[in-house]
């Protein structure tokens, strides 16, 4: 079946699964595991660098290969956000960065607040913006409208895996937005990840679903079908849900059994 | 005379007139993805020559590393 590409600033993706590079047990399980997903983003954190230092997690990651994704993870204000994204292009890691503003240490729930201005500052520098919200509709059309390239609303909290909570909060956002929606965050399994392209999702993003799974690779493998199968099946157009059976045999010509 | 200032949150005495170059060449950093902001502003790297380190100064030298969210 014909698919369009997912696109974020100009730039074109054939997978629709972002990935992340956190809690790996090892680099090589996290290279493997990359590979596996078939993924075409990754996402890094920056941090001070360690001194000496030594070994960089892109000597894992080829970078002619994957899109880096910077993120603003364990920030808690607009300010440091936006300082975070100054930093990650002066490094080098580009202008498509995943935005986040954390509200609360316990929840890691956004604050959309601090967001939605760190949005509007960076997309007028030109970043592309990707932030990572809660679910909820307003919020995602006034991220769109303060130019972000695509909204990325919490299944359930950060590395919680409890899933697609409000599947519904996700299919509004899905109506009340032209940007694409990825979801992002609370991923467990296969089947949340499935449930959110079902849903008509554009993409999702995960980290410690795979990470931290037993078998990290071909969990990885197992989330790159599950986003593609959703996909195909949202593009498909599933069948109406009903209360009662509907033969799928027809009644016509059935032998005659009596006697 | 030498001057303190302080790198990613270690104090550190300096020679007088150091530059961010000269400061990464002598922490041995790598230069590849790397960025430094001196008191919260973002150098650019064509200033790194330039930019002279002053006593007080907080220097954040970062780098990507493992994360998702």
């Amino acid at each position: 079946m014909y698919d369009t590409n997912l696109v974020l600033g100009g730039k074109e993706f054939t997978s629709r699964l972002i990935v992340g590079t956190g809690k790996y047990a090892s680099m090589d399980i996290m290279r493997d595991a990359h590979e596996a997903s078939g993924t075409e983003i990754i996402t890094v954190a920056v941090r001070r660098v360690s001194l000496p230092s030594g070994e960089s997690i892109l000597d894992y990651i080829d970078t002619k290969r994957y899109t880096l994704l910077p993120n603003t993870a364990g920030c808690y204000t607009a300010d440091e956000a936006i300082r975070t994204c100054y930093l990650a292009r002066e490094a080098g890691l580009g202008e498509m960065v995943k935005l986040e503003v954390i509200g609360d240490q316990r929840t890691l729930f956004p604050d959309v607040e601090g967001l939605l201005e760190a949005t509007k500052v960076l997309a007028r520098e030109g970043f592309t913006v990707m932030p990572y919200s809660n679910d909820d509709p307003i919020i995602a059309k006034k991220l769109q409208d303060a130019g972000a390239a695509c909204v990325m609303p919490l299944g359930a909290p950060i590395g919680s895996g409890l899933g697609i909570r409000n599947p519904y909060n996700i299919k509004i956002i899905l109506e009340s937005v032209t940007v694409p929606v990825i979801v992002d965050a609370g991923v467990g399994t296969a089947s949340d990840a499935a449930i959110a392209m079902e849903l008509g999702c554009d993409g999702v993003l995960m980290n410690t679903a795979i990470a931290g799974a037993q078998d990290a690779v071909s969990m990885a493998r197992a989330m790159k079908l599950a986003v593609e199968a959703g996909r195909l099946a949202y593009k498909s157009g599933r069948i109406g849900k009903k209360l009662y059976a509907t033969a799928s045999s027809p009644i016509e010509g059935l032998p005659d059994w009596t006697s | 005379m030498s001057v303190t200032i302080t790198v990613n949150g270690k104090a550190m005495e300096i020679e007088p007139g150091l530059t961010i170059d000269g400061l990464l060449t002598l922490l041995n950093v790598k230069r590849e993805y790397t960025a430094v902001a001196v008191n919260r502003d973002v150098a650019r790297k064509a200033d790194y020559a330039t930019v002279k380190l002053s006593e007080g100064d907080k220097v954040e030298i970062v780098r990507p590393m493992g994360g998702g969210a």
